[in-house]
């Protein structure tokens, strides 16, 4: 069977290509329809019994059960605020941009679902700075749900109110951090906080606060249309419902693929209707399957069909589906090169509150350097553990340890950890020829 | 720090200035759109701008510089009227990014209107390489693509946003 894409979350953008972000584009296409259904619910109730029932975890990286969640607030505590975290920056991560600059009006319809379901009537939305085509369509789009009833004051005769806010970031990885992002939310600079007390208790103006992924808000509505527990039928396992899926690298059709979870790596990259396989023609020797800061697997048919399942990969190879960022590399690329560039955007993107990522990042990133530029020397792999080993002690495990307050920490570990458990052999020979010229672009295509 | 206010807002953007504090529950979170709100108008983050944000929150002018050096989109010198951004990141590598970030940096090394800059992960991997001009998505780049489209935006044949994205200058 070849694998397709099942469209949810992406139907609108997709079947309406001229006009899914305006609010006639939206109401054409049965926008808001799950908000006034939502409306006429027990507010409770959202989040207990259809989000429940539904599995729906986080789409942002953790993958944290979103009714759990929103279920941790602090009774009783009010004002409570909803931020949703639109900071997308995970290298080789595109769905969210996606999502904003052409579906606004499903992420303004999720929100007011959830602001509905947890009592919350101010909402924010931290969009990553760089997104000024995105930050006019949420404007505007906000502007034009507040013309039509759906947010403000008494929305759709219901006597429940919301205004939502869109606060641009300025060029920090860190604050897609839940509590780096609160932080940068009130005017500071974006370092995370220690954890406890979560967001949930003390967040945003130390009120409880959830903060939920864009994707995750976007798939709200349908959750409401087709019920829970129908949703819940999508999927396998515990990874409930379809994802997007950032495609990217050496494959023949990169793009945001929204597939059931469940298919495997395979499927995605090979598929002709997905990724169609690598342009060459060449295997793939490996590929990250979540974003930049999980660990690789390999172009390995144990790996290749491996389900798209959250648990299942994270408990049998130690990644994780992360942010839905699928990377491919073909057999011309250098590991090390890839693992030096994402060292680096570690690197330059710690934000030094801790001192194991801010330090150590940096020394793994000079490593890998000379290792990727035909400078390395013969322990320069021992030398990476032993960095890594004081950033996530173990290096290995799954899920990491950590020294630092946040996971950015770790992820700077991640390929270190992968090219000492799949290219162990090629990085030491790498090591052991002295000083060598390796083309930057090991064999670019094209 | 000057009691009566340094008046570096024009008008347009002073209302505006207003209106954006009003949003938030706390007037400290004001502090990055205000920023974002100056650098439209001036083409950086002057500490004048930054002493009237100041005064706009209610927080010292050291609070504002302390928070807004943390980001990178914030230009604390003159960066001339067009601020690119050249990503480098994994796929942009494989596929060419490096080459136009060279190519684009020897080409307006001395050209004061133009500031060339390595970032990170732009989300437009799907169509890679890509670079942005003042926030702007520029995708399926090569050297000499890439280096037509600055021309364009210098001879006008593109509108540019402002430096820091918006529309208003």
């Amino acid at each position: 069977m070849t694998a397709t894409e099942t469209r949810l979350v992406t139907a609108r953008l997709r079947e309406r290509p001229e006009d899914s972000w305006t609010m006639d584009g939206a109401l054409a296409s049965g926008a808001y329809e799950s908000l006034k259904q939502a409306l006429g619910m027990a507010p409770e109730s959202i989040g207990k019994e259809q989000v429940a029932a539904s599995g729906l975890r986080g789409r942002g990286g953790a993958g944290f059960p979103a009714a759990t969640k929103w279920s941790f607030l602090a009774p009783d505590s009010f004002p409570r605020y909803l931020v949703v975290n639109a900071d997308e920056g995970e290298p080789s991560t595109f769905k969210d941009r996606m999502l904003i600059e052409l579906d606004p009006h499903a992420l303004v319809e999720g929100i007011a679902i959830a602001a509905f379901a947890v009592s919350c009537h101010l909402a924010f939305i931290y969009l990553r700075g760089e997104f000024a085509l995105g930050y006019e369509r949420l404007t505007d789009a906000i502007r034009d749900a507040k013309a039509k009833g759906f947010l403000g004051a008494n929305i759709q005769g219901s006597g429940f109110d919301l205004e939502i806010v869109v606060h641009r970031g300025a060029g920090a990885y860190i604050c897609g951090e839940e509590s780096a992002l609160i932080e940068s939310l009130e005017g500071e600079r974006g370092m995370p906080r220690i954890k406890p007390p979560f967001p949930a208790v003390a967040g945003l103006y130390a009120k409880p606060t959830v903060v939920n992924n864009v994707e995750t808000l976007a798939t709200l509505p349908h959750i409401i249309a087709m019920g829970g527990e129908r949703y819940a039928e999508l999927g396998v396992n515990k990874s409930t419902g379809t994802r997007i899926f950032s495609l990217s690298g050496h494959v023949k059709r990169p793009g945001n693929y929204e597939v059931e979870l469940g298919i495997t790596f395979r499927d995605l990259i090979f598929s002709p209707e997905l990724g169609g396989g690598t342009p060459s023609g060449r295997p793939v020797k490996f590929f990250i399957p979540g974003g930049a800061s999980s660990q690789w697997l390999t172009g390995s048919d144990e790996h290749l069909d491996a389900p798209l399942d959250m648990d299942f990969v994270q408990q049998t190879f130690g990644v994780m589906l992360g942010s839905g960022a699928v990377m491919v590399y073909d057999d011309t690329v250098n590991p090390a090169l890839i693992a030096w560039r994402l060292a680096k955007f570690f690197a330059h993107e710690s934000c030094g509150k801790c001192t194991p990522c801010r330090e150590g990042a940096g020394w793994i990133e000079k490593v890998l350097y000379r290792i990727s530029h035909g400078e390395g020397r013969p322990n320069d792999l021992d030398l990476l553990f032993s960095v890594g080993n004081s950033i996530s002690p173990g290096v290995l495990n799954a899920p990491f340890t950590q020294t630092t307050i946040c996971p950015l920490g770790p992820s700077a570990v991640s390929g270190v950890a992968s090219l000492h458990k799949y290219f162990r052999e090629e990085v030491i020979a790498m090591c052991s020829n002295g000083p060598r010229a390796i083309p930057v672009t090991a064999g670019a295509m094209q | 720090m000057n009691a009566s206010g340094p008046g570096h807002f024009n008008a347009a953007n002073l209302v505006r200035a207003h209106e954006i504090v009003a949003q938030y529950p706390k007037p400290k979170s004001a502090i990055l759109p205000l920023a974002h709100l100056a650098q439209d108008q001036d083409g950086w983050l002057s500490p004048d701008a930054m002493r009237e944000i100041a005064q706009l929150v209610g927080e010292t002018p050291a609070e504002v510089l302390g928070t807004c050096s943390f980001y990178t989109m914030f230009k604390r010198t003159p960066c001339g009227k067009y601020v690119v951004s050249v990503c480098t990141n994994v796929t942009c590598l494989i596929l060419g990014g490096p080459e136009i970030l060279e190519h684009l940096e020897e080409r307006y090394a001395d050209d004061g209107d133009v500031h060339v800059e390595e970032v990170e992960c732009l989300a437009a991997c799907d169509n890679a390489p890509s670079m942005q001009v003042n926030y702007e998505f520029h995708e399926h780049l090569n050297p000499e693509v890439a280096a037509a489209i600055v021309d364009d935006y210098k001879s006008g044949v593109l509108t540019a946003r402002g430096v820091s994205g918006g529309r208003t200058r």
